[in-house]
């Protein structure tokens, strides 16, 4: 999933100064599992912008709305009435759901309130990992389901390198887990080692050309 | 009292503080009159949101009290709600509102006089603050 960090309240006061009246919009997906963008931050952001409001005697109107996926026209749709309401949104969904708001609704300035940072999943709670790079050239077939283009902090692709400490650890980040080294542990378990031997030819980077479009029927 | 903006919402946890508060009553212990108390079941069930809200609503300080750290009956409530008062103090000095104004309190329930304390303490911090800088029925929705 997408994972996404709110923006100091200070730049998201900066980008609404001078509007009376927002809407903050949330999404019910992503952004709601990595505690960034869901019903309670939405909650939270616009309490504190009405508190701040009132504290420095400014009037700003604040209100709410989580979409259950920001990053679909449809869903987005149905916010019209409210939209019409106000002078610009403040989007807490990742950066493709501040577009569609911008998209849907051309006329009003749409601001994100979140960084979108990257694709990961949740390791505990509250950690969130990165674990997809997007790089549309995907080699986790002979790495055992680890990618070593995000979690080598190198993006290595053949690995290790010579820099790898005690333990396992990457010699860059003493916290993090040597890529290659799981790679290795994880091609042990299922009998694969012949793996490690093989050579991996520098990468198509290119295989998904910028910006990104894929065409599917559905089955 | 409240025209000042001086209140203390405590939201108190059912098993522990709440005893203790009601101890403080029926011992006829005299603590200051202008706290209000919630009953919540547990202190995890205070959301950084509620602590918020309160402010929003005309709150000058907030106490979340729960159990001593170890003796939550449903384990680690103290210790989210714990969490959560350092996320909303956080939350209130983005702000410009000092985090002093919010506090997580651990107490047994026996233990009137702490609760009888810390209500005091607050609210002897909160005259040192000044009354809310957010006035009741001035924040806008």
């Amino acid at each position: 999933m997408i994972i996404a960090e709110r923006k100091p309240f200070e730049e998201i006061k900066q980008m609404i100064a001078g509007y009376k009246k927002i809407l903050v919009v949330g999404c019910g997906t992503c952004v709601t599992i990595c505690w960034a963008g869901g019903e309670k931050e939405v909650g939270i952001l616009s309490s504190q912008l009405r508190l701040a409001s009132s504290k420095e005697g400014n009037e700003l109107s604040v209100l709410e709305a989580v979409v259950e996926r920001q990053c679909e026209k449809e869903m987005v749709e149905e916010l019209r009435d409210k939209v019409q309401e106000v002078d610009a949104i403040l989007s807490m969904g990742c950066g493709v759901g501040v577009q569609t708001l911008a998209e849907v609704f051309e006329e009003k300035p749409v601001f994100p309130a979140l960084n979108t940072t990257f694709i990961g999943m949740p390791e505990a709670e509250g950690v969130w990992t990165e674990r997809c790079g997007a790089c549309g050239d995907c080699m986790l077939y002979w790495t055992g389901g680890i990618c070593p283009v995000v979690r080598c902090a190198k993006g290595l692709l053949n690995g290790p390198c010579g820099g790898t400490r005690k333990g396992g650890k990457c010699e860059i980040d003493s916290e993090k887990d040597c890529a290659w080294v799981l790679i290795y542990r994880r091609l042990e378990k299922q009998g694969r080692l012949d793996l490690m031997r093989k050579y991996y030819e520098p990468k198509n980077y290119r295989a998904v050309k910028s910006p990104g479009k894929i065409e599917a029927v559905e089955a | 009292m409240t025209g000042e903006n001086k209140k203390i919402i405590a939201f108190c946890c059912a098993e522990s503080a709440y005893r203790a508060a009601d101890r403080a009553g029926r011992l006829r212990i005299r603590y200051p009159d202008n706290v209000r108390l919630i009953r919540v079941p547990c202190a995890g069930r205070v959301s950084v949101l509620h602590i918020l809200k309160a402010f929003e609503k005309g709150a000058a300080g907030v106490l979340v009290m729960g159990c001593q750290e170890g003796a939550c009956c449903h384990l680690t409530g103290n210790t989210r709600a714990k969490e959560r008062v350092k996320k909303a103090s956080a939350l209130l000095k983005e702000i410009g509102i000092d985090g002093n104004r919010v506090r997580m309190v651990n107490l047994a329930p026996e233990n009137h006089q702490q609760f009888v304390q810390e209500v005091s303490k607050l609210s002897e911090k909160l005259k040192e603050l000044g009354p809310s800088p957010i006035r009741k029925g001035e924040v806008k929705k």
